[in-house]
């Protein structure tokens, strides 16, 4: 590589955005990731590959967003080593990224943390499941020790352990909160309680079923995380997505969007007090997962996109319940968001609570939503646009306080452009089939699938194996990179902010445990 | 004040007669009645999430809206699961959840009853067993009764609980796996 770590060695990487790929060795690694860093780009994800079968080595991948391309680092560590070069100190992200990667295969970041992440003791110390000589259905008696927290001392500090059960119907995870009266000094989080085991099941999964495992990777981001898996196979297999399927694809992707926004709003509002608010809201949500169901005959479209399109074509009756429904929602929202902004006691709650300033935020590398709540204007729809949104454009949405009412007023605002997108959508829904059928995959072929799900950009990045089957299969959730960013927002609050403080970020645990 | 007020007029009451009874369920009434007789319509529910995708947590949730207005029919979620009659567990068990729900099961009070809830907690789903997942729920606690879907509707988990109390009652600190129906 010269010293640009960018030309003249580049790859292009099949993917539904402008990718490329850098074969880089260690010194390049750190070389080349300090310099995309300094260009705006942010750490997306890691991951690793057990490739001794075939070369003798392992790879580890970073996948770096940058505002106008995705460019991918990997590097092959030589003579059967198991060490790299670690990112932490230019992308806080990579910490947690680089510990998950040594409980899964076993190659460690040469400086970080290295207390486990994924691995509570549900395997052994010296087994890594993701390597090949791991059977696919091997199984290991439980041996947990004590996870150690960062200990927090002083004069009437205490420590608040809550989870991984909690009190409400949410998703598992553990927060320890060292406080003195009510107020947090720290909040450290453990997760990983999720953790399905991800990419061992995708290993030599038929490449034409994937896409329903990618669908319950994050069930509430469904849409999204299914259409990285099938932009990622269909770039791979070069399949030429019909208009008319992008499309259809996009109202889902926008119809989840919004139905999770609607969620979130309700239960923001009974969080500050305001009941209402949750019948509201989650009458409206309602209304739309039934309108999916008539429509795509499923309330939460986990099998609604496949590989080469989607399963239903959308006729012209539901076409006009749907532009009816749009109306009806644009009226109802904007008549909800007057009640909230104008109901002090909820305002009272929303201000200044979990606050996330811009510098921090772009310290951390947030994204997505969370992080246009604080000054972050980054959208993958706009940024780097693939079909349909080459042609459609979604308004920018942009805040900049930071704090709970600052997210509430992005979910506003991404619910109407939302809905106005859903409007183009339906009125200039393109002729043409909505599915079409994808070729046999080249063996050996890395694709990607980069997708703004409502959280924020989600990422499949797929490597195909002989016979049509999966290689490796590595799913990214926004979350990873927003979740430390709960632990500076809580410093200061009150603990009983913490529910109304979380759910304003509303991560995934399943999504991020894999 | 006003505007919330109006809005809440137009609005007006969107809670939906309870499901009817279809094939597979007993006549609705009955559970109805065996459900009053045990519980004197105060059924409460502990929800633990043992690896699932989220999916179905969204069903469970869609519960509480006006539409099926679970509270309505004397069915409320709890906090603790020793104020818990029901465990309704989610997800296939991942090694990571599976002592925080034997955990939870063993603090609930006698008697009691365990619903697993999604395809995943049912029958494993698309996740299967690995070094990550323990797979269905009844290989790692006693399940009376289960609900098929990935996820449930909100009709099929409603069906489903009231269901749970027509069985007849559970053994005590029974050890063994009990049928998944
Ligand atoms: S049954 Fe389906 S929706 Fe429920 S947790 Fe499993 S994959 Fe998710």
């Amino acid at each position: 590589m010269t010293d640009d770590p960018l030309k003249p060695e580049d790859l292009h990487v099949p993917a539904n955005v402008t990718a490329r790929r850098v074969v880089v060795d260690a010194a390049q690694w750190l070389a080349g990731a300090q310099r995309l860093r300094d260009q705006g780009a942010g750490l997306l994800t890691l991951w690793g590959t057990d490739d001794r079968d075939r070369d003798g080595v392992f790879r580890v991948f970073a996948a770096l967003l940058l505002p106008d391309r995705v460019v991918v680092l990997e590097h092959a560590l030589a003579g059967g080593s198991t060490a790299y070069p670690a990112l932490g100190h230019l992308f806080p992200v990579a910490d947690r990224l680089q510990r998950a990667m040594y409980d899964l295969l076993g190659l460690r970041a040469d400086a970080g943390d290295c207390r486990p992440w994924l691995r509570h003791g549900g395997w052994p110390e010296n087994i890594f499941p993701l390597r090949r000589d791991v059977g696919a259905t091997q199984s290991y008696a439980i041996h947990a020790k004590p996870y150690p927290f960062v200990p927090v001392s002083g004069d009437g500090v205490h420590e608040i352990a809550v989870g991984p059960v909690h009190a409400g119907t949410i998703e598992p995870g553990h927060f320890r909160f060292s406080v003195v009266g009510e107020k947090v000094l720290r909040l450290e989080e453990r997760l990983g309680y999720a953790h399905k085991g991800m990419a061992k099941r995708f290993d030599r999964m038929p490449l034409q079923e994937g896409h329903r495992l990618a669908a319950r990777i994050c069930g509430d981001s469904t849409v999204a995380f299914s259409w990285a898996y099938c932009a990622a196979l269909e770039s791979i297999t070069e399949t030429e997505l019909p208009r008319r399927a992008a499309a259809l694809r996009a109202l889902a992707l926008e119809r989840e969007r919004i139905a999770n926004h609607l969620g979130d709003l309700g239960s923001l509002g009974n969080d500050a007090g305001l009941a209402f608010g949750l019948v509201q809201f989650s009458s409206l949500k309602e209304q739309l997962v039934r309108l999916n169901q008539d429509a795509f005959g499923q309330r939460y479209l986990f099998d609604y996109l496949l590989p080469g399109g989607v399963v239903i074509d959308l006729g012209a009756r539901m076409i006009h319940s749907m532009l009816d429904e749009v109306a009806m929602l644009e009226q109802a929202v904007s008549s909800l968001r007057a009640i909230y902004d104008d109901h002090a006691g909820v305002q009272d709650r929303f201000r200044d609570a979990g606050l996330l300033s811009p510098e921090l935020a772009r310290a951390h590398g947030a994204i997505g939503l969370v992080g246009r709540a604080s000054g972050i204007a980054r959208d993958a729809r706009i940024d780097l646009p693939w079909p349909p949104y080459d042609v459609l454009p979604p308004g920018r949405v942009l805040h900049s306080g930071g704090d709970v009412a600052a997210r509430v007023q992005v979910r506003f605002d991404e619910i109407m452009d939302s809905l106005r997108l859903c409007r183009s959508l339906l009125q200039t829904l393109p002729e043409g089939p909505s599915l079409v059928p994808v070729p046999v995959a080249p063996s050996g072929r890395l694709g990607l699938g980069l997708i703004e799900g409502w959280r924020g950009p989600v990422l499949i990045a797929l490597e195909t194996a002989p016979d049509n089957r999966v290689g490796h299969c590595h799913a990214h959730d926004p979350s990873w990179q927003n979740w430390p960013l709960i632990e500076y927002a809580m410093i200061g609050n009150i603990v009983p902010d913490f529910p109304l403080i979380n759910k304003s970020f509303n991560l995934a645990y399943s999504g991020h445990d894999g | 004040m006003f505007t919330i007020l109006a809005r809440i007029r137009r609005t007006g009451i969107l809670s939906e007669p309870l499901p009817t009874s279809t094939v597979r369920d007993a006549p609705l009434e009955k559970l109805q009645r065996d459900l009053q007789s045990v519980f004197g319509r105060a059924l409460r529910i502990r929800h633990v999430d043992a690896g699932s995708c989220n999916g179905c947590e969204l069903e469970i949730h869609a519960l509480s809206n006006p539409y099926y207005n679970l509270e309505g029919s004397g069915i409320a979620f709890v906090a603790s699961p020793r104020h818990a009659d029901v465990l309704l567990v989610t997800g296939p068990v991942s090694v990571n959840m599976e002592e925080a729900l034997r955990r939870t099961y063993e603090a609930m009070p006698d008697p009691k009853w365990v619903l697993a809830v999604g395809d995943c907690s049912v029958c494993t789903g698309v996740f299967g067993v690995n070094y990550a997942t323990r797979g269905r729920v009844a290989d790692v606690i006693p399940v009376d009764a289960v609900v098929n879907g990935c996820p449930p509707t909100p009709l099929a988990l409603l069906r489903g609980l009231l269901q749970i109390t027509g069985h007849a009652r559970p053994k005590v600190s029974s050890s063994a796996v009990q049928s998944d129906s």
